[in-house]
């Protein structure tokens, strides 16, 4: 115990000597959080609440095109600019000056009137209601052109794709309303048919807790963020290991009557201890900062216990990586690359930037193995679902025994390789 | 005592024996010396005896303990000064030296007491509080000895100790090692400094391409060779003068 507390001691006085590297593990990650969250907060803020320029290229010029730029600046999505030619517009979204141009094609209004007319002559005909015969010349479908900057990002181009989308059917179906109203003999200034929608929607989170808040971008970002700067303390550690073999330290301490188990544990001990401080601060920021800076703030009241217990099996995860990682690993070279990238591999299939349930089968199967999925998991249940300690049992139990897996294939490594 | 019976060391990309069958004996409180051109097999030999490294073929023993079934009991009474300086370089000599002892189980005001007598002896007491990163070469290598004896072994192996070193640190370094020695530890030391390991050693050994060419006090081992003044002559007559560079 003595040696393992005068190690954990060393670790200790090795990190607060090296002010840069502190910085890096503490205000890195800080800042992370920050900017992911800031713009993952405005991407949500420009479909609500700014407005993207795109330009419309009015061909047909009649009732439905005025419609369609209507309902586009009703929309509050879109800051309508028109535009004449459509090789100029298809320019000017290729070169990303614009994101978006739509192309009303000629005759929109008058083909769209007259193949309603006819259905609904054809209709009415059917019940006896006989009226003057439309000509019976073929109509060509419409298509409305879409340009997309190349680099629109697909969440983008389905979200404008939906909305427009709507915009013409309801265009569709008013005029289908009116279309029957003028059959019928009405003049259309009293509203024949109500044309509001009749169903409608209301988001509800499914929780017996009452009080559960509606999740905001800083309850999704604070816990997967902080999972992932959690989990790049395996570089340091790593790092932090591998200078001590190129030191000479190694070969030292293997003369020493000291097992590798505890010099491992120290450095265990003081890294997992920079991850609940890390998780700390993580939360402040998200408490206090994030309002100041008109991000919504974090809630955790009631949750702050059973959060830390989260925090501390994925800290112990993450420490548990990098030793192995420190252990394995002959150089900084080999160390710091591999490190930074399995970090973010395990984030990518942990669903910290895709959600598993919208990735490939296979991708899913592969996420129930990343400690960060267990932790992500763990998070989202305490923050986001409200639940108690049981129902996390699992999670922390997985990041537990990945630690002592990881820790235990570190110190057989090490016998292994060392073997006298 | 330590006894070596035909102790031999074969690494896996190598194509020799790094050692071969080496049989020696180093007696208690002897100085002995293991010399030898670069890549003749001293550091292995030494890694050995010290567990660093795992015997291909043969046997040793220290004090009558058979190392690979005592290695526990062995480690606490052999101290190994490696040839890197070991040491972390943003610890004060002081927090190194605490470590390391206390990776030995030393502790207590009789431990710090030695720490600083240590210090003081081997004159790092006015800098004892500063990081090892700001020393010379020489206060390295007195640090790296401190952290290798606090513990009181009884056999202390050197891998070339005084390499890099000014002549006012080495001689401090080398009349500590006496001292010690004349406090009954048993010193084997490798070198490339002939002349240091002639008036040093109290008996050295000449090894050559994992062989031992010549075993003896430097006086009979100037004295049996024809022509010899020195322990260099003896050196060069038993090794040759063929350069051993190899990659």
């Amino acid at each position: 115990m003595y040696k393992l507390w005068v190690s954990t001691y060393k670790e200790l006085l090795l990190l607060t000597r090296d002010l840069g590297g502190l910085a890096v593990l503490f205000i890195m990650p800080l800042l992370l959080v920050i900017t992911i969250t800031v713009i993952q907060d405005n991407t949500f803020k420009i479909i609500q609440e700014n407005k993207i320029p795109i330009l419309l290229v009015d061909m047909d010029k009649g009732n439905v095109s005025d419609q369609v730029k209507e309902s586009l600046v009703a929309s509050n999505l879109f800051d309508v600019i028109v535009e004449k030619d459509e090789g100029r517009a298809q320019n000017l979204v290729q070169t990303g000056t614009y994101q978006l141009a739509v192309i009303l094609p000629q005759n929109l209004s008058t083909d769209l009137d007259l193949k309603i007319a006819r259905n609904v002559e054809g209709i009415l005909a059917k019940f006896g209601v006989e009226e003057e015969k439309l000509p019976n010349t073929p109509i060509a479908n419409k298509e409305i052109r879409l340009y997309f900057d190349p680099a629109s990002q697909q969440s983008f181009k389905s979200s404008v794709r939906n909305n427009i989308d709507k915009m013409i059917a309801q265009i569709e179906s008013e005029s289908i309303y009116k279309a029957f109203q003028q059959e019928l003999g009405e003049d259309g200034t009293e509203p024949f048919f109500e044309t509001e929608s009749f169903i409608s929607f209301r988001e509800i989170i499914p929780n017996a807790d009452k009080q559960a808040s509606i999740p905001n971008s800083t309850q999704h970002n604070i816990p997967a963020w902080t999972l992932f700067a959690i989990f790049f303390i395996i570089l340091p550690l790593s790092i932090n290991m591998v200078k001590e073999k190129n030191q000479g330290i190694f070969v030292r301490l293997r003369t020493q009557p000291v097992s590798y188990a505890i010099v491992l544990g120290g450095k265990a001990l003081v890294f997992l201890a920079v991850a609940l401080l890390q998780f700390a601060l993580m939360l402040l920021l998200g408490i206090y900062l994030f309002p100041l800076i008109d991000l919504p703030k974090l809630e955790v009241a009631g949750r702050l216990p059973l959060l830390f217990i989260v925090a501390f099996f994925a800290g112990l995860a993450a420490v548990g990586l990098g030793l192995l990682l420190g252990t394995i690993a002959k150089s900084q070279e080999q160390s710091a690359p591999f490190g930074a990238t399995f970090v973010v591999i395990l984030a990518a299939i942990g669903g910290v930037w895709v959600p598993v349930f919208a990735m490939p089968k296979f991708m899913q199967v592969i996420s129930n193995v990343s400690p960060m999925n267990w932790g992500l998991n763990a998070f989202y249940d305490v923050f986001l679902r409200h639940v108690g300690f049981l129902e996390i049992i699992p999670e922390i139990s997985l990041l537990f025994l990945f630690f002592i897996g990881t820790s235990l294939i570190a110190i057989i490594y090490n016998e292994r390789k060392n073997a006298v | 005592m330590i006894t070596i019976n035909q102790l031999s060391k074969k690494y896996k990309e190598a194509e020799q024996f790094s050692v071969s069958k080496l049989n020696l004996e180093i007696l208690d409180a002897e100085i002995f010396g293991l010399l030898g051109p670069n890549g003749a097999g001293k550091t292995t030999l030494i890694s050995m005896l010290s567990g660093l490294i795992k015997p291909t073929s043969g046997s040793f023993n220290i004090n009558g303990l058979d190392y690979s079934n005592n290695k526990k009991e062995l480690k606490k009474h052999i101290g190994i000064v490696p040839q890197e300086y070991a040491l972390y370089p943003d610890l004060t000599a002081v927090e190194n030296l605490n470590y390391f002892g206390a990776m030995y189980g030393l502790k207590g005001s009789d431990f710090t007491n030695s720490v600083q007598e240590h210090l003081s002896v081997l004159g790092l007491s006015d800098f004892a509080r500063k990081k090892v990163k700001s020393y010379s070469g020489g206060m390295k290598r007195r640090v790296n000895l401190i952290a290798s004896i606090l513990h009181k072994p009884k056999v202390l192996f050197l891998d070339e100790p005084t390499v890099g070193v000014d002549v006012q640190s080495k001689t401090v370094i080398i009349d500590y090692l006496k001292q010690l020695n004349h406090n009954g530890t048993t010193i084997i030391y490798t070198s490339h400094h002939l002349n240091e390991a002639e008036h040093f050693c109290t008996r050295v050994g000449i090894i050559d391409h994992g062989e031992l060419v010549g075993v003896g006090t430097p006086k009979d081992l100037i004295a049996k060779q024809k022509d010899a003044a020195h322990l260099e002559d003896v050196f060069l007559a038993l090794t040759g003068k063929a350069l051993r560079d190899h990659v």
